[in-house]
């Protein structure tokens, strides 16, 4: 599997994301450029990245100017024919605007930035990035981003649930889905679903924060590790 | 030749008043023009020499401060920001700059601003910032105004700093009734370079095109310099236009064109518009160069119509550089700022002769020498006179004898109201609004340490970050109280495992023709060159803000904000605060004092505002630091702490509760008061745990040291026990030192 990351003007965590899949992960990485028309010869066999950050600047709505960039329309090609699409804070919101994702990211409860760890649990293993995070996992993930509060109406939450769409969920240190451990005030406590197909995944939290032992963190590799479905020996 | 024509009023003295300048200054003008000047070149001479851009009432002071040193490439003066050689062939750009009067009449683009211009400062030499910190002041929550001034300028720095993708990694917050009117805001930037891919801001080669780049021009901000440089008053309001308006995604398309355009060798010289905008970048870029330019102001790229050429010279418009590029790199710069969606329009060229000509619709409109207009040339020079403050008096009269010991119960009961405290408490409420993880380089986020460790990927170095300025200790004796606040920065590093290498400073003071603040302000400057020859961190630069004062209040507490940048080799040295796990042994480093002086338990408990400077000695405060640093060297201990706001409880409260651990101290009190020993802040002590069975071998190597070492008990599971008082569980007074700041902003 290949990697391409999108660079739309106002990302600022598509470094971070290349320097974690090239520099930890030691995978191939392609770098599209929003006024690009092609995927350098990715395949639906690969995954592309919409990284975190303020594309477009964030204005009138997160996300909302992102999705009429040319990439963006390789994009959802690449998505629609079951190509792996794996939006990440800003991603997330852009996938959601695009309608490559049901629902919508609203400003958050408190009306503030919010910049902190928090704990997830992975809902089940059968997705391409949970596949190696077990039921009892916790993983301390931080998120960053003042519009996560996951929003969509009642049929489509059902949805969600019915097909195993709802793939991460704010809990606390002891991996229980609390309203306390809801920082932003999204339904259901999600922070991260994927699609009906499940090649497409957007989440709030940033895995590639929490992936080096330098940080002092490497719970979000396992979600890398899922997705190369690497066979890691548990300790 | 004919004198330039701007089709404005011929100006008066009058007229110079009103601009700020002064009667012998307007003479001076006219003397170095052998004229005298038109309108628009008034206005650029009472821009240019307001103490923002010319720092005439400090910079005689200011020349006496080191700014020598070994690693040290860019002096203070020289360029935007030092830059300190940091080897594996890379350098650190960094500066701290204060925007406290945009700030006080508009929180969020103030402080928002004030961001972006530190970081311009960065950029505009090649350095990629990787990391910002912030050093705040508000006032009383008692004050009605207070509030709003945090949330305004906690968001401001939020907003900008999230959406340019820089972390927000550090920084301090104080608050008291002297800040009511007048916040201060001083952010600090921190950039890394490769050495051989720096910019100077030196304009060169005559015939090279001059460009400008970023945003196009408005009107807002003009004569913000001038603003900075006046009292706030009442009407201050009224001034809303002098604010400047932020733009963070414009910035970082900025910076990435610019780095984009440096790397493929078009910038010959760059500089950011800050301060007085294009008549700023334009004179200190040609008189840095000995060139002169011609400039066309109507190929200025503006955002309104009919802006006149007075305005377009001043107007202090965000997300601008001014570059001149190397010949036959016009169409490469051009493409690069096309790609990125950004102006890039020619205005003008450098010229051999040593003059700013200025032209509109085919007329010149202003014709000035840059020599006459920037600091080091031609702009005044002031030695102002001082007295020692009045209040000194009652500073005298403190006598501990005086102060009533609590009982046991009643050092219970402060403790709790210490951690509380907002100049103590968790400042979480605000730094949660900061993205303080991007680029993936904060290794403090994980492993809390006194000073920010930020990781230079792709190498084992890191940085060691802080601002530090405790303002009631410079109150208290700015001469003593400035050097406290060099050391503590110093410390701080040394405590995270760093090297101090150079410091930068952002100097808050009232009004400088007020005789006791220039006495506060004179001191302060002989205490920072003391305490910075001694550590050898040389001053790289930094920024002036006097006139912070208004009628209510009067002066704000003078403030010396310390930015330290400090170096880990290698970042497996860095060293946390916290308590690591049970029966680790706890140590002190450096000797207790019977002191209360300037302790946040004698001003908020007792109420007494008046008291010297703390406990403090330049030469142990060395000493000290050396031991810290090897001790962390040979992997001694696992967690090193200073004693600083709050005294040792709080010091070990601080340790504790990150991990809800506990101590169990007992420790020689030499008949010391027991308020003295928990809360006194008096200088130079270091906590440190040590595992059992490094025991043996660090005590061996404290031996050799004359730093005193005394160990003082060990790690518990959760109980604080400090000389037979118990304090109860560490996670009880985690609720109230986490939430409180947040209380109270809630609070109405």
């Amino acid at each position: 599997m290949k990697f391409g990351v999108v660079v739309f003007p106002g990302s600022n965590c598509d470094r971070d994301m290349i320097h974690v899949l090239q520099d930890v992960m030691q995978q191939e990485v392609k770098v599209l450029w929003h006024k690009d028309h092609d995927l350098q010869g990715l395949t639906t066999d690969d995954c592309i990245v919409l990284p975190g950050g303020f594309s477009y600047g964030d204005y009138l709505r997160c996300g909302a100017i992102a999705k009429f960039s040319p990439i963006m329309r390789k994009v959802m090609e690449h998505a629609n024919n079951g190509g792996f699409v794996w939006g990440i804070c800003n991603g997330f919101q852009i996938l959601c605007e695009s309608g490559l994702l049901p629902g919508a990211l609203l400003r958050n409860n408190n009306q503030k930035f919010i910049c902190k760890n928090v704990y997830l649990t992975a809902t089940h293993s059968e997705s391409a990035l949970t596949r190696n995070i077990l039921q009892d996992d916790v993983l301390k993930i931080p998120i960053a981003h003042a519009e996560g509060r996951y929003y969509a109406d009642e049929a489509t939450l059902k949805n969600l649930k019915k097909n195993g769409q709802i793939l991460f969920q704010y809990c606390n240190e002891e991996g229980d889905v609390t309203a306390e451990a809801n920082p932003n005030g999204a339904l259901l406590n999600i922070a991260g679903i994927c699609n009906e197909k499940g090649n497409v995944f957007g989440m709030m939290p940033h895995p590639e924060r929490a992936a080096e032992e330098d940080l002092n963190n490497i719970d979000g590799r396992k979600l890398f590790e899922s997705l190369l479905n690497l066979n890691l020996v548990e300790q | 030749m004919t004198a330039p024509k701007d089709n404005l009023q011929k100006p008066t003295l009058q007229n110079a008043l009103e601009l700020g300048l002064k009667q012998d200054e307007w003479e001076k003008i006219i003397e170095l023009m052998g004229r005298e000047p038109n309108f628009t070149e008034l206005s650029m001479f009472s821009v240019m020499w307001s103490e923002h851009c010319c720092y005439k009432n400090s910079i005689a002071w200011l020349k006496k401060l080191p700014k020598d040193g070994k690693h040290i490439l860019a002096k203070a003066g020289e360029e935007n920001a030092g830059l300190v050689d940091i080897g594996g062939g890379l350098g650190c750009v960094f500066k701290i700059e204060s925007h406290n009067h945009p700030s006080a009449i508009e929180p969020y683009q103030g402080a928002a601003t004030g961001v972006g211009g530190i970081s311009r400062d960065i950029f505009t030499m090649g350095a990629r910032p990787v990391a910002s910190l912030n050093s705040l002041r508000f006032g009383d929550f008692n004050h009605p105004n207070t509030r709003n001034l945090v949330k305004g300028v906690v968001k401001g720095i939020g907003d900008y700093g999230n959406c340019f993708g820089v972390p927000t990694v550090g920084g301090e917050v104080y608050f008291d009734e002297s800040y009511n009117i007048n916040p201060l805001v001083n952010a600090f930037s921190a950039g890394i370079v490769e050495l051989g891919k720096t910019v100077s801001a030196t304009a060169k080669n005559p015939g090279s095109k001059v460009y400008i780049v970023g945003s196009a021009t408005g009107k807002d901000g003009i004569h913000g310099a001038s603003f900075a440089s006046a009292d706030i008053t009442e009407d201050s309001a009224e001034e809303l236009p002098s604010v400047q308006v932020g733009d963070p995604f414009m910035e970082k398309l900025l910076l990435e064109a610019t780095l984009e355009a440096i790397d493929a060798g078009c910038v010959a010289g760059m500089q950011d518009m800050g301060a007085a905008g294009i008549i700023c970048s334009t004179s200190e870029m040609s008189e840095k160069g000995k060139v002169g330019m011609k400039i066309d102001l109507n190929k200025v790229p503006t955002r309104q119509t009919n802006m006149k050429p007075w305005e377009m010279l001043l107007s202090e418009s965000q997300e601008r550089m001014l570059v001149v590029v190397e010949k036959g790199k016009e169409a490469a710069i051009e493409k690069i700022f096309d790609k990125w969606d950004l102006n890039c329009a020619v205005i003008g060229e450098v010229i051999a002769e040593e003059i700013l000509e200025f032209t509109f619709n085919n007329e010149l409109i202003a014709r000035v020498k840059p020599v006459n207009l920037v600091l080091g040339g031609d702009s005044p020079v002031y030695h102002r006179t001082m007295t020692e403050p009045k209040y000194f008096e009652e500073i005298k009269k403190f006598n501990i004898e005086n102060i009533d010991e609590p009982n046991e119960d009643d050092l219970k009961a402060i403790a709790k109201k210490l951690a509380a405290q907002p100049n103590i408490a968790s400042k979480r409420w605000i730094y949660e609004q900061y993205d303080s993880m991007v680029q993936v380089r904060n290794q403090t986020t994980n492993m809390p340490s006194d000073a920010s460790v930020v990781r230079i990927n792709g190498t084992e170095k890191a940085l060691a970050l802080t601002v530090d300025c405790n303002p009631y200790y410079i109150y208290a004796n700015p001469e003593i109280g400035t050097a406290i606040a060099v050391s503590e920065a110093a410390r701080n590093i040394v405590c995270s495992g760093g090297e101090p290498m150079a410091i930068t400073n952002c100097l808050n003071f009232g009004n400088p023709y007020n005789e006791e603040v220039y006495y506060q302000f004179a001191h302060a400057i002989m205490g920072m060159k003391s305490a910075c020859e001694k550590f050898g961190t040389p001053v790289t630069g930094g920024n002036v803000s006097f006139y912070n004062q208004s009628s209510d209040v009067g002066p704000v507490l003078p403030t010396p904000t310390i930015g330290m940048m400090g170096l880990l080799q290698n970042h497996e040295n860095k060293m946390g605060i916290a308590f690591r796990k049970v029966g680790d042994l706890i140590y002190l480093l450096g000797k207790n004092v019977n002191d209360l002086a300037s302790s946040q338990y004698l001003i908020h408990h007792h109420g007494v505002k008046n008291s010297p400077a703390p406990y403090f000695n330049l030469d142990e405060e060395f000493d000290l630091h050396q031991l810290v640093r090897e001790v962390i060297a040979e992997k001694l201990v696992v967690s090193a702490h200073d004693i600083s706001e709050g005294g040792l409880f709080m010091n070990l409260l601080e340790s504790a509760m990150i991990n809800d651990l506990g101590c169990d101290i007992e420790m020689k009190d030499d008949g010391m008061r027991m308020d003295a020993l928990l809360f006194g802040e008096a200088q130079g002590r270091v906590i440190v745990t040590v595992k059992p069975k490094h025991q043996a071998a660090f005590e061996a190597l404290c031996k050799k040291d004359i730093v005193p070492v005394e160990l003082i008990g060990s790690v518990t599971t959760g109980d604080i026990s400090i000389n037979g008082v118990e304090f109860g569980r560490s996670r009880h007074f985690k609720t109230v030192y986490d939430n409180s700041l947040e209380e109270l902003m809630n609070a109405n």
